[in-house]
């Protein structure tokens, strides 16, 4: 089922007058830089999920907060529907355009406005990247810690709306563990401070709400991040097993021996053979499965760690095991996992990346399924996997000059979400919900759970302005992508009108 | 351990609910009834948590304990101290009878929580009975999870004004495997700078207190790192116990007859001159005040801070008052959750 908005499921959307807005809009701020021609449209019609694509209104890309202000008083004004964006790396489409809505660009807003070293915090505007404040951070010995893999790109009000991750999630935590305050406008253009520079504030937690919200409560517009000091030092273990099964047991066994590694990754024969041919990180291209593990701090505390994951690795059987000698090589050990998904990407004209999470002890059961279904769907499979914390990664390779490919490749994408579904997990641990993972939700609530979800929005934005479509499935959708996917052997939304 | 009273009542408490839903009338959740001291007064028929109990499931190498709302606190501490494990944001329990679910619904963290983060930071997922009678999931147990709002966390510290919590999944770490206590003789002043200097540092420091003549660390991690700092910071050696009497407010400060309040700061803040006898805890971002001076005093220091205080002490007003427009969405939140306002109403605030 198509996840482009569709007003036949997903709501009708105002009737807009554009040369009304844009004269509003001009009349207001001569200064705002707009964009309306077809041309200069075409560059924002996506995100990173640029399978999908959409022509928005209108692009506005502000540089004032007054600005901003005034844009969400209009379009409220005028109920045009408003989609903000950062820097537009989002895989899941969060940013997506609305044809009959503004494309509100934070990216402009790239100051870094205070780091404050015995606060220990950095306080930006949103559209700094995630990397600039680790790199702002540093000379203090500190850094911002949630890296999630697009760092070099994305923006920090991005990572607040989608709640971003990273590999080092299991230790350092996600967005929302490294957050103090965000400063926000509503839909009505009101100002509103969630958090505080203490460790909390009163009233409900609406810092925590808002985080992964996907742009669909309010408009962030300053984000106040804790940091962190720099781990004195870290060091790699690289262990290869002849069976996932035994690499996944050897992660549960480091866990069980009280230690948590900074990093935990692993990768099956497929996703090894493509980083090694693409990178020569040095990885063994006869296992199963490599396991990555990284262990940081005090040197001293290290190095006794390193010592008992050794151990640990060795009675799970790993076939090969190896610590990076200097910092060359663990960057090289690195490299090759951080640079998977383009790695897979030439052994194939397209991939499709997965983003579900489960618990850890499902892992062979889901892995042996993946494998069933990739052979069902006549399409390979690589799989990544942040192993320390449950997200898996798997990556379809699929081509699209192929008639019905890129169908075949997102249903046997659906198939692996409601498969992490089934057994205890989640269709998005890091990417979002978007447009791309819409359909899935219905295969991860039910009707009253979205229905409170619609709810949290109401109490935000009654008049569903902000991100329309984004995030929460209609139920209306629900039951069309229902009638199509029997749900346990009951229609999900029994009750509901068919269409 | 009482697995032997591991109850299910979920249906019952849906059913009480149910009942307060056609009757209009509001309900006053209670657990072990520890925090009663905190919060206002709130009227409506007794929703006993403490029926549904149990831990529902923990898998020590998956970091996850799943435990119902009724579950004493001690119980799923214990299970996690037998399996090596902790909750990592401390959670006091003063009174034994205190609740996973009360745990959750004060959102209280204790001398950990700088360090390692807060009861909301190890919410996965839980189960609540909504104002609109429905029993309902959110989040999970996995690590990470972004499906969907983030319904789980936000119950943290909403003192069951959003709706009644019947079960939690938390995250769990293993214990640090050393631990040393110290207490250094440095002024309340000296040591507030010291805390910034070691902050910006790899320093093992899992709990920083200062009580006006001492500041007393706890140092957490490998025998490495722990040891090096001692032999860097020096110091005495001091009793452990010292933390689980701060923690349960069974320190010689907290028997003052004055009532206690909170005062919750950015943890770089230097001395703050408070109108009675005051204790500091997180390294500077958590002062406990005896005193019985105005509110608005208190909380007029408290906001030059850029803080905010709260009054554990039965007051009128415990909680600093919201700013105005974040006070109507709040309002707006809590009618759209909760819409016969039917979960201990006013407990946070009276507009609440």
């Amino acid at each position: 089922m198509n996840i482009l908005y569709d007003e036949r499921v997903d709501g009708v959307l105002p009737a807009t007058d554009k040369p009304a807005l844009l004269s509003a809009l001009r009349a207001q701020m001569p200064e705002l830089e707009i964009l309306h021609s077809e041309e200069a449209l075409k560059p924002y019609e996506c995100d990173g999920l640029s399978a999908y694509r959409t022509t928005p209104m209108l692009v506005v890309l502000p540089r004032e907060l007054e600005q901003v202000v005034t844009i969400l008083r209009i379009c409220h004004q005028q109920r045009v529907p408003v989609v903000p964006r950062g820097a537009g790396t989002g895989l899941s489409g969060g940013a997506l355009p609305l044809e009959k809505g503004v494309l509100l660009v934070m990216a402009r807003f790239n100051r870094i406005l205070e780091i404050n070293p015995a606060g220990r915090f950095a306080r930006v505007q949103p559209g700094v990247r995630n990397l600039a404040i680790s790199q702002a951070a540093a000379p203090h010995g500190l850094y911002y810690a949630p890296d999630p893999s697009s760092q070099i790109a994305c923006s920090i009000g991005g990572n607040v709306a989608e709640n971003a991750g990273g590999v080092h999630c299991l230790k350092y935590g996600l967005t929302v563990h490294n957050l103090l305050k965000i400063e926000m406008l509503t839909v009505e253009g009101e100002c509103l401070t969630l958090g505080s520079d203490a460790l909390d504030s009163p009233g409900f937690d609406l810092l925590a709400l808002f985080t992964g919200s996907e742009g669909m409560l309010g408009v962030i517009t300053e984000v106040t991040v804790k940091l962190l000091p720099k781990p004195q030092t870290a060091k790699v273990l690289l262990a290869a097993f002849d069976s996932v099964e035994k690499a996944g047991r050897a992660v549960a066994d480091i866990i069980a021996a009280g230690i948590i590694p900074g990093g935990l990754e692993m990768m099956d024969n497929l996703a090894i053979r493509a980083a090694e041919d693409f990178i020569h990180a040095g990885y063994p291209i006869d296992a199963e499965a490599i396991l990555l593990c990284e262990l940081d701090g005090v040197e001293a505390d290290v190095d006794d760690d390193c010592q008992r994951v050794r151990q640990v690795l060795q009675h799970a059987g790993a076939t090969e095991l190896r610590q990076a000698k200097d910092e060359a090589e663990r960057v090289r050990f690195w490299a090759g996992r951080k640079n998977a998904f383009p790695a897979v990407g030439r052994l194939s004209p397209d991939y499709y990346c997965m983003d579900g999470t489960i618990p850890r002890r499902e892992l062979p059961g889901v892995l042996q399924a993946i494998a069933d279904l990739s052979i069902e769907y006549d399409l390979r499979v690589a799989n990544v996997f942040h192993a320390g914390d449950g997200n898996m990664h798997p990556l379809i390779l699929f081509d699209a000059n192929q008639p019905g490919e890129l169908d075949r490749a997102e249903a046997l994408g659906g198939k692996i979400l409601e498969l992490c579904v089934k057994v205890g997990g989640s269709i998005t641990g890091e990417h979002g919900v978007g447009r791309e993972k819409i359909n899935q939700m219905c295969a991860q609530f039910s009707s009253d759970e979205l229905t409170l979800f619609h709810a949290v929005k109401a109490a935000f934005d009654p008049g569903g302005l902000l991100n329309p479509g984004k995030n929460i499935p209609t139920l209306h959708r629900c039951a069309e992508f229902g009638a199509m996917h029997v749900h346990h052997g009951q229609l999900p939304f029994p009750d509901l009108e068919r269409f | 351990m009482t697995v032997e009273h591991d109850n299910d009542a979920a249906a019952e408490l849906l059913q009480q609910v149910e009942q307060a839903l056609h009757d209009k009338l509001a309900l006053r959740i209670q657990g072990g009834n520890s925090k009663a001291h905190l919060g206002r007064m709130t009227h409506g028929a007794l929703l006993d948590t403490r029926v549904h109990r149990g831990i529902v499931s923990y898998d020590p190498t998956g970091l996850v304990i799943t435990a119902r709302a009724g579950t004493p606190l001690a119980e799923l501490n214990a299970a996690l101290d037998a399996a090596g494990q902790m909750l990592p944001c401390e959670p006091p329990h003063s009174e034994a009878g205190a609740t996973v679910g009360g745990m959750l619904a004060a959102g209280l963290s204790g001398p950990r929580r700088p360090w390692t983060g807060s009861v909301r930071d190890y919410v996965l997922g839980t189960r609540i009975i909504t104002g609109h009678g429905k029993h309902l999931r959110f989040g999970g147990e996995v690590m990470k999870n972004v499906a969907g709002y983030d319904v789980s966390r936000l119950m943290a510290g909403s003192f069951g004004c959003l709706g009644l919590l019947t079960e939690v999944s938390l995250k769990v770490l293993p214990k640090p495997r050393h631990s040393l206590s110290i207490a250094l003789e440095i002024s309340c002043e000296r040591a507030l700078l010291k805390l910034a200097e070691w902050g910006q540092q790899p320093v093992p420091i899992s709990a920083a207190s200062h009580d006006g003549q001492r500041l007393h660390l706890r140092l957490e991690g490998g025998e490495g790192s722990v040891t090096a700092a001692h032999d860097r910071l020096g110091g005495e050696p001091l009793d452990t116990a010292y933390w689980a009497d701060l923690n349960a407010q069974r320190l010689a400060f907290f028997a003052d007859p004055r009532p206690l309040w909170r005062l919750s700061v950015p943890p770089h803040t230097g001395p703050l001159s408070l109108p009675g006898e005051q204790l500091i805890d997180w390294g500077g971002a958590q002062r406990w005040l005896k005193s019985d001076a105005d509110a608005l005093i208190i909380r007029a220091i408290a906001t030059q801070a850029s803080g905010h205080a709260s009054c554990h002490a039965n007051c009128a007003q415990p909680f600093q008052p919201l700013a105005p427009a974040l006070l109507r969405y709040q309002q707006s939140l809590k009618t759209q959750l909760d819409p016969q306002g039917i979960f201990n109403p006013g407990r946070m605030y009276a507009e609440i």
